[in-house]
């Protein structure tokens, strides 16, 4: 099964150095393998280190000790291969949407006429139109969100990492933003590493969540939350339910010692 | 534009003061030659090319010392943020250099480039560099990491980044930084050519005020005047135009 596996994280340690004061264990001996296509989410309270995880993943953070594969192939740095999302969108504020999305396609040397037409069907498929020529301050949150999603698609990365995307955004809007997700990916299917620490949504969009402990990170358990994603209903689903109670207390405990930890 | 115009009407208003106490006599027309003198010397050395000819010579000066400070005071600005190195060794300097008043230097760009073209040019870029550094320096340590992990992300590689992410970043700072060396090039422009030059608007001013001929003098210092005026403005059009983001 091992070999079967895109991502492996074998044994990853992180040690956070403040600019001022003692280092900290961020990540402590964290394993996980991600098949091709699967959905994961990483669950955990605050501070227990699983945008950091994400961001060594992404080749933004070196990897000290343990090791990173992707198809096999240590990660050394960012490439195209893995795309990410930031909570805050992360958008150029000086180009368009349009120019957000084209850009990931002019550095992969796509001919004007490909990339165009490429850069509209993304701003078509996350239902952007008429906004191409906004700037991202001239956008809601919501919209901000779906053009970075967009540019992350656009540029055709097999994985994408993903750091609390609808963290920011209002209840309304990130359920919604929640379910468009989960089309957009039902119509590209790529692996996706999701950073939250809401469990509901967790559960709703991964197919395996990992709850992670905290401070310092690891990873708890894993927990299979695989669930008709098509069914409107499923959020009520007694199943469902339990399913995110039982995740919740888990997580809880962590968050409770957390709170410990720190008085 | 109506409205901006109708902002400017108290200027009219000086203007008919100055005229009425130059023909009234009550300060000496030596001092203050009558407005309507000064126009009519301007008009005269715009047909007989002398304003034009040393104009367009100071502000070649002007616009080659700006252009050479933008240039090289962004690189340093931007790689003075970027590696660390380029900041351990430049950074003592630029804040020994920056107070020094920069037109102490018209004599020596003098001995090192002659009276010509070339100590202009060089005092410009030495005295306008400064701020550009500083303005870049300043916007490019303030671009964020995500937008640089996004890009990088994204295939770019550290100097693509650079050019696409840092510079953008950078800019609102920056184009801060050009306006201050704009207003400075006019100053240093002006002061070093009324020192030591054989032509542009610094040298007809001192030239013209030595030979007595007063409202000619006039005419240029109010030319020189109202090119700073308009530059900034234009300027100022200009950052509008490249921060049309940010609103």
């Amino acid at each position: 099964m091992a070999s079967a596996a895109q991502i492996i994280i074998d044994r990853v340690n992180h040690l956070y150095r403040p600019p001022r004061g003692r280092e900290v264990l961020a990540l402590d001996q964290v394993s996980l393998e991600v098949a091709n296509r699967e959905f994961v989410a990483l669950l955990g309270p605050s501070g227990c280190g699983k945008s950091t995880l994400l961001y060594l993943i992404g080749g933004f953070l070196p990897v000290e000790t343990g090791a990173i594969l992707i198809d096999g192939e240590k990660v050394a740095g960012p490439g195209p291969d893995r795309g990410i999302v930031f909570q805050h969108f992360a958008l150029f504020p000086w180009k368009t949407v349009r120019g957000n999305i084209l850009y990931g396609l002019e550095r992969q040397g796509m001919p004007k006429e490909e990339r165009e037409k490429r850069a509209m069907d993304f701003i078509e498929l996350v239902g952007l139109h008429g906004f191409e020529d906004s700037y991202p301050s001239q956008l809601s949150g919501g919209m901000k969100q779906r053009t970075a999603i967009a540019r992350t698609l656009a540029f055709g990365p097999d994985i994408l990492l993903m750091d609390e995307p609808f963290g920011a955004l209002d209840a309304q809007t990130r359920a919604l933003m929640q379910s468009e997700l989960l089309r957009i990916w039902q119509r590209t299917p790529k692996t996706v590493i999701f950073v939250t620490h809401d469990v509901q949504e967790a559960v709703y969009l991964a197919d395996r969540v990992a709850v992670m402990s905290a401070r310092p990170g690891r990873i708890k358990t894993i927990v299979d939350t695989k669930f008709d994603k098509n069914d409107p209903d499923i959020l009520k689903a007694k199943a469902f339910v339990e399913k995110v109670d039982e995740i919740w207390h888990l997580v809880r405990e962590e968050a409770i010692k957390a709170q410990g930890k720190r008085a | 534009m109506k409205q901006s115009l109708l902002r400017y009407l108290p200027l009219l208003l000086l203007a008919a003061i100055w005229e009425l106490v130059a023909r009234l006599e009550l300060v000496s027309s030596t001092a203050l030659p009558p407005l309507s003198d000064v126009i009519a010397a301007w008009i005269d050395m715009i047909k007989d090319g002398e304003l034009t000819s040393n104009g367009a010579s100071s502000l070649y000066r002007a616009g080659a010392g700006l252009a050479l400070s933008v240039i090289v005071g962004t690189a340093l600005g931007i790689g003075m943020a970027w590696w660390k190195p380029v900041n351990v060794l430049l950074a003592p300097m630029v804040e020994i250099f920056y107070p020094l008043p920069k037109s102490a230097l018209i004599p020596v760009t003098v001995i090192w480039l002659g009276f010509g073209d070339g100590s202009k040019i060089l005092l410009i870029f030495l005295g306008c560099m400064l701020p550009v550094t500083v303005g870049a320096f300043n916007g490019a340590r303030s671009s964020e990491q995500v937008l640089v992990w996004s890009a990088r992300s994204m295939g770019a590689n550290r100097l693509r980044m650079l050019w696409d992410v840092v510079l953008p970043s950078a800019m609102p700072e920056l184009l801060n930084g050009i306006r201050t060396a704009l207003a400075l090039s006019f100053i240093l422009l002006v002061s070093s050519e009324l020192i030591v030059a054989q032509k542009g608007f610094g040298y007809l001013i001192g030239f013209l005020g030595a030979n007595g001929t007063y409202d000619a003098m006039y005419a240029v210092v109010f030319t020189v005047a109202f090119l700073g005026f308009a530059a900034d403005r234009v300027y100022q059009m200009f950052v509008q135009r490249m921060l049309l983001w940010r609103q």
